[in-house]
């Protein structure tokens, strides 16, 4: 048998329950396995001491039965997440030092639950990027290699660290947060499964803000199944965050039974991009099949917006950006710059942000700081938000026609090599971005599953989008598509 | 709309970022090519759209007007860069 840190979230539960294996063994495993992982740049923090702890505690709660799912079960946690006196920046040397005096929502209630931390994930500096390159740690690095080549591969991003993490068993699964498509686009990048909920559904709360109307966390994991069990631990009202939705949550591991016959599974035409891989459009027609073979009914749709979603993105996301990191001054935590002799508080706070923010958080902030200036607001940022109303009335209309689920691809390419877009224009990297951004618009739940390999040996992804707080009814979906898919294959381990 | 050197430096001081004064050109260029990428927005009819500015629809809910927290300046200076006396301490403000 291979290592207890290859098992699944569902597996290890069941073996925790049956007591032949402990949470301690676990993670004991886990920790090894971190410590061995290192040419993966995953874990930024390694919490190995803390880990035992939380496992023997675990373990006690085991024996005396009744625990909850994730009771035992060892988790890396993306460096976004504040935890409680472990450091937490954000991949930012902004943020330099940062302990948390605090513990974000999302991490108490799996700590509740009984789930061992193993550490924090890297990740693109405050989630600004598609290829984990803009870390202030430096690039995460994916466990899979084109076939017949040892050049390293980006994992995607920005939880980046956390794809790595999952995909090379250095954690049975891993928290994630999507702006834009970064839980989506790396759990495609590396053949694992990364769910985004519906907006308001899982706390924002003690997690550090990137564009707080897009943002949201979600898992990611091995299975559908770990996805969902992970959701029941985290979803659900917080007073503390005012946008999360007080309603019921269902159990959305209850909810996998496979069966999808009746279901509508709309495919969008202008998804359908100009200069897309053949693989892709292939990949894509193979899992409409696939949902075809298992009952369900694939009818063509239109989002005719489609198109404006990524500029229109590229305005608000900044835009809020600009604002929400305002509070980095060099003040109140973090780094602060040193000044020369007559210099003042202006001074300080231009030089801390110049020497704690990289170029891209830069380029953002000021992007944001542009399109929100007099003069600018109304042809930026209100046309977008306004263009932001368009791109959710196309999936109201859609589903309104009585469609269930949307079927895309999740990304499109296969990973590319770290450095490869090192002198692409911005634009060019925000394009990995075009059909994850717009399900964040609309405050839509998305999964992305793996669904097969492209020629060179590398895993890509499918995305099914969901109704709003529907994730019960799409992780079912997409538990049929996982299920005929068969994909199992892993990173040949080389590090 | 294009964005000269002095439109940088401006942007550059909105966003309390210090920007050297020969990274200005390079700096305009890109937020240019990022600029011109978000024209596509003027394409769209939005004639009579309301802009978003609630995902979700949802009434903000409310609570009682009360202090639920605090007595914890410790916790709060924790992080701080230069904390003194219980207060933040930054560099002179008014001469």
């Amino acid at each position: 048998m291979s290592g207890l840190n290859t098992l699944t979230i569902a597996d290890a539960r069941d073996k925790l329950r049956s007591k032949e294996i402990s949470a301690v063994e676990l993670t004991e495993a886990c920790n090894a396995a971190v410590a061995g992982g290192d040419a993966l740049n995953a874990y930024s923090v390694k919490t190995p001491e803390m880990a035992l702890e939380q496992a023997k505690a675990a373990d006690a709660r085991l024996g005396q039965g009744d625990a909850p799912d994730l009771c035992g079960i060892p988790l890396g946690i993306k460096d976004l997440f504040c935890t409680k006196g472990v450091e937490s920046q954000a991949a930012s040397n902004i943020l330099s030092g940062f302990k948390p005096e605090y513990e974000s929502t999302v991490t108490s209630k799996l700590w509740e639950s009984g789930a061992v931390m193993l550490g924090k994930l890297n990740m693109d500096e405050f989630a600004m990027g598609s290829s984990n390159e803009t870390s202030a740690y430096g690039a995460a690095v994916n466990p899979w290699r084109r076939q017949g080549s040892d050049a390293a591969l980006t994992p995607g991003g920005s939880s980046g660290g956390s794809a790595a993490a999952v995909s090379g068993d250095l954690c049975l699964a891993a928290t994630g947060t999507d702006t834009g498509g970064s839980i989506r686009q790396p759990a495609a990048f590396t053949g694992i499964v990364g769910v985004k909920p519906t907006y308001g559904r899982v706390s924002r709360w003690g997690i550090i803000a990137f564009a707080s109307s897009l943002d949201q966390a979600g898992p990611m994991t091995k299975t559908v199944r770990d996805s969902a069990i992970f959701l029941n631990a985290i979803a659900g009202h917080d007073a503390k965050d005012s946008t999360s939705a007080d309603i019921a949550v269902p159990d959305f591991e209850a909810a996998l039974t496979g069966d999808i016959r009746g279901r509508k599974i709309g495919l969008p035409k202008e998804y359908r991009l100009e200069g897309m891989p053949a693989e892709i459009e292939k990949l894509w027609a193979d899992g409409a099949d696939m949902l075809r073979d298992a009952g369900a009914e694939i009818v063509d749709v239109s989002l005719p917006h489609t198109k404006y979603a990524l500029p229109a993105y590229y305005v608000l996301a900044p835009a809020e950006a600009s604002s929400n990191l305002a509070r980095y001054d060099g003040v109140r935590y973090g780094h602060r710059a040193k000044l020369q002799k007559g210099e003042g508080i202006h001074e300080m706070y231009a030089r801390t942000r110049a020497e704690g923010f990289g170029p891209e958080v830069q380029r953002r902030v000021m992007i944001g700081a542009y399109v929100l200036s007099a003069g600018f607001y109304d042809a930026y940022y209100r046309r977008a938000q306004r263009v932001r109303t368009l791109i959710k009335k196309d999936f109201e209309d859609v589903y309104a026609s009585g469609v269930d689920a949307i079927l895309t691809p999740a990304t499109p390419s296969a990973a590319f090599g770290l450095g490869e877009m090192a002198d692409a224009d911005p634009v060019k990297m925000y394009l990995n971005d075009v059909f994850t951004v717009t399900v964040n618009l609309a405050g839509l739940p998305g999964v992305s599953v793996p669904a097969g390999l492209d020629s060179q040996g590398l895993p890509l992804g499918l995305q099914l989008i969901g109704k709003p707080w529907e994730e019960a009814d799409m992780l079912n979906t997409a538990y049929a598509l996982e299920q005929s898919a068969g994909f199992v294959s892993k990173a040949e381990k080389w590090w | 709309m294009s964005i000269d050197k002095d439109t940088a430096r401006k942007v550059a001081h909105l966003a309390r970022i210090e920007v050297a004064e020969d990274q200005l050109d390079a700096l305009a260029g890109e937020l240019n090519g990022i600029l011109g990428f978000m024209e596509q927005l003027n394409e769209v009819d939005v004639d009579g759209v309301e802009p978003m500015t609630s995902v979700t629809p949802m009434r903000l809910k409310r609570r009682a007007d009360v202090v639920t927290d605090g007595d914890q300046q410790d916790r709060i200076l924790a992080n701080a860069p230069d904390a003194r006396e219980g207060f933040f301490a930054v560099p002179k403000v008014v001469e």
